[in-house]
């Protein structure tokens, strides 16, 4: 099973000081935070992606590869990568180019965004957010393993003859999540082609999130690409901890009071009640995040969201040493010794290209001169005028 | 003999609260008029003034907590429903909007509805028509045609008034009546239902569908 944390990037004030961080404090400090994320010993760090303030992530990939440059083996995820306002060109090239830099230690989750504005400043229309999903995760699909793709459709410019560069790193594309809160098409989306489905699993009850997944697994099964059990499950959740539980709940509560996405609706008892929510000692982390399974199943990728609300770097990092030195060591062992054997592990890079058969070279050499870039029959074309 | 739930919303805020007696009044004259056609009835009341911070709590959170969602169950399972609110400020309360907002928007289709609404001054008994039934056309529920307005002069007993609500009310629960008799005995035995049952196949959704 893999653990690790994802950011949202919010720039958000630390209502215990009335502090805003710059943007140029809070995009180090993320770094920060996903190198010490490897150094704990967690597996993956993930990132969102949104174009308005109060984030600063809208260029996720020249983030992760920075990340990458500066890491071995923590796997780059994203949280989430905007499916509908990108163009799945410019996602096919641009994870693509990731993979190559990070040695395979990418992969992708899919999400549709959170806010109508979004929608325009892109050329879309929110209402067709389902539609976009679904057409342009198509095209992405087959950017990534044809090398030459005729395509026509409703929200993009057809293409004629188009290779998508580089290729994906040994001929096979990253893996890929699709995440979603309340949207059963996405769960469909995701069974019908065999990827994960990842549940953000924070801001509404269990039995919310349980009857999502147990509809991803149904339909998994019923597309033939394994057991419902064997479907490739994700969930986040949030924690913060202190050695001593009351510490947790006073340092943290003012967080919570203030916190743009639930402040100053229920209490912190109360949404910790209703939610999946977490505020206590480590050891009720661990006991909270090994009773999630009891609704979703043997699942495969637990992440964390520690650094949003406001908390300072310097909380953010001392959270990071308690998943990695005290919750995660644990949680590894319990839950490898109850998932059964039939159970796949969440897919890497390394687990596809076996799965492939090996790595295969994908380049694909262009008939055309390699200083100007124009195929031989432009340049005829050129010499003829 | 058959047995129908019925659900009674009631938006009033003071107790005792005359929105809770037109209520009341409104239920004993249904299950009265559910008796004569052969049906008993089980009656569940959600006062929403005991839900007024989890329905503040909705707003924020986008989700109801467990005492909202048991009252919300309460509501949108029930055979039929009786839906009182005062009028404030010339329109439903600000109580009785938001519970119908955290509703789900297929959850009251084809629902039988009986409307009422109180107020100090009879000058306020048209935001029945002009607020609360487009409120409830937009929900798809099946509203039946009479919905009852109680002022204060209502309640104050002089003869020809009160005889006049009482009529309204004998006329509007029978009409819920006749409106939840006639549902079909049993659910209708679909497969597709049960979580997430609507949802497009993915040909479907490839297809543009």
């Amino acid at each position: 099973m893999q653990f690790g944390i994802f950011s949202v990037s919010d720039i958000t004030t630390d209502p215990t000081t009335g502090r805003t961080p710059t943007e140029a404090e809070r995009i180090k400090a993320v770094l920060a935070i996903a190198k010490k994320a490897e150094e704990v010993g967690l597996d993956v760090f993930a990132l969102g992606e949104h174009h308005n303030p109060p984030f600063f992530s809208s260029s996720p990939t020249t983030t992760l590869a920075h990340i990458a440059a500066r890491t071995t083996t923590l796997q780059l995820s994203t949280a989430t990568t905007l499916i509908t306002t990108n163009d799945p060109v410019k996602i096919a090239e641009d994870y693509a180019m990731l993979q190559h830099l990070s040695d395979g230690r990418v992969d992708l989750m899919m999400g549709r965004g959170n806010t109508g504005p979004v929608y325009p400043w892109f050329g879309q229309d929110i209402r067709n957010g389902i539609e976009l999903a679904v057409e342009n995760y198509a095209l992405l699909r087959r950017l990534w393993r044809e090398d030459v793709v005729d395509w026509s459709g409703k929200y993009r410019t057809p293409l004629q003859g188009f290779t998508s560069t580089p290729r994906p790193l040994d001929g096979v594309p990253p893996f890929v999540w699709h995440g979603s809160i309340r949207s059963p098409q996405i769960a469909e989306q995701a069974a019908y082609y065999g990827d994960g489905f990842f549940h953000n699993h924070i801001f509404w009850p269990p039995e919310h999130t349980q009857r999502m997944v147990e509809f991803y697994r149904r339909r998994f099964e019923h597309y033939g690409h394994g057991a419902a059990d064997q479907a490739i499950v994700g969930l986040g959740g949030q924690v913060f901890m202190r050695k001593n539980s009351q510490d947790a709940v006073n340092e943290f509560r003012p967080y919570f009071d203030n916190a743009p996405v639930y402040g100053h609706g229920p209490s912190l008892e109360e949404f910790s009640t209703e939610t999946p929510l977490t505020v206590g000692s480590p050891q009720q982390v661990i006991e909270r995040t090994l009773g999630f399974r009891d609704y979703v199943g043997d699942y495969q990728r637990q992440l964390f969201l520690v650094d949003h609300a406001g908390l300072p770097l310097k909380t953010v990092l001392e959270q990071l040493d308690l998943l990695g030195e005290e919750v995660v060591p644990v949680l590894r062992k319990e839950f490898a010794a109850l998932k059964p054997a039939h159970v796949p592990d969440a897919p890497t890079h390394a687990s596809l290209v076996a799965a492939a058969g090996g790595a295969k070279d994908a380049t694909v050499y262009a008939a055309g001169d390699d200083v100007t870039g124009q195929a031989r029959e432009e340049a005829e074309e050129v010499e003829v005028r | 003999m058959t047995t129908r739930t019925l659900a009674v919303v009631s938006a009033g805020l003071s107790v005792p609260s005359s929105t809770r007696l037109l209520a009341d009044r409104l239920t004993a004259a249904t299950v009265v008029a559910l008796r004569e056609r052969g049906i008993e009835t089980t009656v569940e009341v959600v006062e929403l003034r005991e839900h007024a911070r989890d329905l503040a709590d909705n707003l924020v959170t986008g989700f109801p907590n467990t005492a909202l969602r048991a009252a919300i169950e309460t509501v949108t399972g029930a055979d039929g429903l009786i839906a009182v609110t005062p009028i404030f400020s010339a329109s439903y309360s600000g109580l009785f909007k938001t519970f119908f907002d955290v509703l789900d928007m297929d959850s009251l289709t084809e629902k039988p509805t009986l409307l009422g609404a109180t107020a100090g001054t009879a000058r306020h008994s048209l935001a029945l028509e002009f607020a609360l039934r487009p409120l409830f056309a937009y929900l798809r529920a099946a509203v039946v045609a009479t919905a009852v307005f109680a002022a204060s002069e209502d309640w104050a007993g002089g003869d020809g008034v009160s005889r006049a609500l009482n009529e309204r009310i004998r006329r509007a629960a029978a009409e819920l009546a006749d409106s939840i008799a006639g549902l079909p005995t049993a659910p209708p035995d679909d497969a597709l239902q049960g979580p997430f049952g609507g949802t497009p196949s993915f040909e479907e959704l490839l297809r543009g569908n």
